[in-house]
């Protein structure tokens, strides 16, 4: 009884002693740029831009494999952080188009099923089981995950709404 | 004033040739008859919107509060005169985007009856504290455009400790009187609300800014305050911006406001004629702010003046009321310089309207814009002293934070380089433009951090969900196996191991 307790305690000691040797000698650097654009991105790992979440999306960008324009969700202003930290030059006509989105609820075909408040990165949508759901503009990324868990498709993406406080005068032509 | 701007003379700023203030600004006050409807809307003021406290279908008086102030920095909306309310929604904002905003409409019954209003014989005598709140519950804020909340702002310098009001007068913009009107014929109440506001502040002067184009409201002051040795008025040079806040305060006290920083920061606190105004009527005969003087003006008005009207009136119903000339090419609400284009006569006025003008397409003719010459005009007209060519020329290349870095935020957006420029950029809309891609580049931000904030705390929370439910399953399994346990025992002996 004693004697394979004590041969199975020694193996998983030198075995552990191994991998904490290993783990420190053999440790991969985590990029540190690349942490750093992965600090600058929503952090909801939405999976707009294909790439399995927003550290995934920040090492192809530093592998220069991804455009700056590659986070839908973090729109122009990010783009722009991320060439101006990486030295791209900057090709905005992919995302001006698009603008901003965000997920509306159509109130008249919401069955209440709170399956899209589960898909939300988040907590955007707001609502209980039987009840209609709302989304909050302001926690809402666009990212459209809600979209597809909804089984009667009464959540779209939609721009951004116009207000007068984001109004903002065109640029204007000179000469 | 340092040496060099005395060497090349200080000289900021425009003067226009023909201000355009007169005949208007001479004809006697008129007031208008009530419209058939009002438009109130709820946000006329720096801060929060105002909340309706009435429904669709309730009958207000003249002076009845219909939507309270919320938050610090808000003001309440009163009705301006007796009636319905026919509706609570969108209606088009005087605003050159033509967006909607939310207001109280309310289809008046022409009987104007009014809410009994409560004044006070002195209002001196009352606590500062009470003073700033009847102030605040009049729903005044600041009347020469920039429509701060007068109340908060009267705490600001009393916790500052402000010994001096600066009362603005100078109403610089072409084409408008409605100060001027305020001055000529309220001058007591003018000067009766700055004493008011001194006691709310506890300020011990008040220094009266005034235009030296506008000689009849000066005479009229002086007589109004002429017992009054701690209320002086100082007519300062004509020169467009002279009402902007920093440039008054510079001139008068020689002192200049720090870049963005209030001018309660070094001891000062400026205050428009016509809030002092309101702030008399507020206090001395209950009455909230609800209709003011506006100027209507321009080449296409047939009989431009100085008209009190009720806030909340469709400038469609004001133009009709002074009658046109012919289609009018652009209207605008504000002064020439700095107001704003409307999209159609069919927006309501708000507090701080104090214009209205109406303008023939050969007053708003303007060249085509042709190249920069770099001569400098621009850099010498700015009464910030910015740089707006170097500004401009970033702005052009969509370099905004190289705008930024030129102090962009600055910028008045008064309109002198424009006007001055021999090339006729279009600067003061660049400027713009970069301001609203700034903020919204900074607004951008603050959205990623929100919900990488959100997507950080749900990630946590399933987390921790998990854990639970497996720390509720193990504690489970024990509570079964230790149940077991003493179902096999009964006798509480240990099990042999």
């Amino acid at each position: 009884m004693l004697v394979p307790v004590v041969i199975l305690t020694l193996l998983g000691l030198m075995l552990g002693l191994m991998l904490g040797y290993a783990a420190r000698v053999f440790a991969v650097e985590g990029n540190e740029v690349a942490a750093e654009i992965a600090a600058m991105m929503p952090g909801t790992n939405c999976g707009q831009c294909g790439l399995a979440g927003c550290g995934a999306a920040a090492d192809a960008l530093v592998a220069g494999a991804a455009p700056a324009t590659v986070c839908p969700g973090g729109g122009a202003p990010l783009a722009q952080a991320i060439a101006a930290k990486l030295g791209l030059t900057l090709d905005l006509g992919g995302l001006a188009d698009q603008g901003p989105k965000i997920a509306e609820v159509q109130e008249d075909i919401c069955i209440g099923c709170a399956r899209c408040l589960k898909g939300c990165p988040t907590d955007a949508i707001v609502g209980a089981s039987k009840q209609i759901h709302g989304v909050l503009h302001q926690a809402c990324t666009g990212c459209g995950a809600c979209v597809t868990e909804c089984p009667t498709g009464a959540i779209g993406l939609r721009p951004l709404p116009q207000t007068l406080q984001d109004w903002n005068w065109a640029s204007p032509s000179f000469a | 004033m340092g040496i060099l701007e005395r060497l090349n003379g200080g000289r900021w700023g425009v003067h226009p040739h023909d201000d355009h203030k007169r005949p208007a600004a001479d004809t006697p006050l008129r007031v208008m008859p009530l419209p058939a409807k009002l438009c109130v809307p709820l946000l006329q003021h720096v801060g929060a919107p105002a909340k309706p406290v009435v429904a669709v279908g309730d009958s207000v008086l003249r002076g009845q509060l219909i939507a309270a102030a919320q938050g610090a920095v808000s003001a309440p909306v009163h009705a301006p005169s007796s009636g319905v309310v026919t509706a609570i929604g969108p209606v088009t904002a005087p605003h050159p985007s033509g967006l909607p905003f939310d207001a109280i409409t309310i289809t008046l019954d022409g009987e104007d009856r009014a809410l009994e209003a409560a004044g006070v014989d002195d209002p001196l005598a009352l606590e500062p504290a009470e003073v700033t709140r009847r102030i605040a519950d009049a729903g005044i804020v600041g009347l020469g455009g920039a429509t701060f909340p007068s109340a908060p702002k009267a705490q600001l310098g009393r916790k500052l400790e402000v010994q001096t009001l600066v009362i603005n007068g100078g109403e610089c913009e072409p084409y408008l009187s409605s100060d001027d009107s305020v001055m000529r014929h309220r001058a007591d109440d003018v000067i009766d609300g700055v004493r008011i506001l001194m006691h709310a502040v506890g300020a011990r002067t008040a220094l009266v800014g005034i235009e030296d184009n506008k000689p009849e409201a000066i005479a009229a002051m002086r007589e109004a305050a002429r017992a009054f040795a701690a209320i002086r008025i100082c007519p300062v040079p004509a020169r467009y911006p002279m009402g902007s806040d920093r440039q008054l305060v510079e001139v008068l006290t020689g002192k200049q406001v720090p870049a963005g920083a209030r001018t309660a920061s070094i001891g000062v606190l400026v205050n428009n004629v016509s809030t002092c105004a309101a702030i008399h009527r507020a206090l001395r005969h209950g009455e909230a702010l609800y209709r003011r003087i506006v100027t209507v003006n321009g080449g296409a008005v047939a009989a431009p003046g100085n008209v009190l009207a009720p806030v909340g009136v469709l400038v469609e119903d004001l133009l009709a009321f002074v009658g046109l000339k012919e289609a009018p090419a652009r209207l605008v609400m504000g002064g020439p310089m700095m107001g704003l284009a409307l999209p159609h006569a069919q927006v309501p006025t708000v507090k701080a309207c104090g214009g209205v003008l109406a303008l023939t397409a050969a007053e708003i003719a303007r060249p085509a814009p042709s190249a920069c010459i770099r001569c400098g005009s621009c850099v010498k007209a700015c009464p910030m002293g910015l740089q707006p060519l170097e500004i401009a020329a970033r702005v052009r290349a969509g370099d905004y934070d190289g705008a930024a870095s030129l102090q962009l935020d600055d910028c008045l957006a008064c309109g002198c380089c424009a006007y001055v420029c021999p090339s006729n950029l279009p600067l003061v809309q660049s400027f713009q433009h970069a301001k609203g891609t700034l903020w919204a580049r900074a607004q951008q931000k603050k959205r990623n951090a929100l919900t990488r904030e959100l997507a950080d705390a749900r990630r946590e929370r399933l987390e921790r969900d998990a854990r639970e439910r497996a720390e509720a399953a193990a504690k489970r399994k024990a509570a079964r196996a230790a149940q077991q346990a003493s179902a096999a025992a009964p006798g509480g002996q240990e099990m042999p191991s």
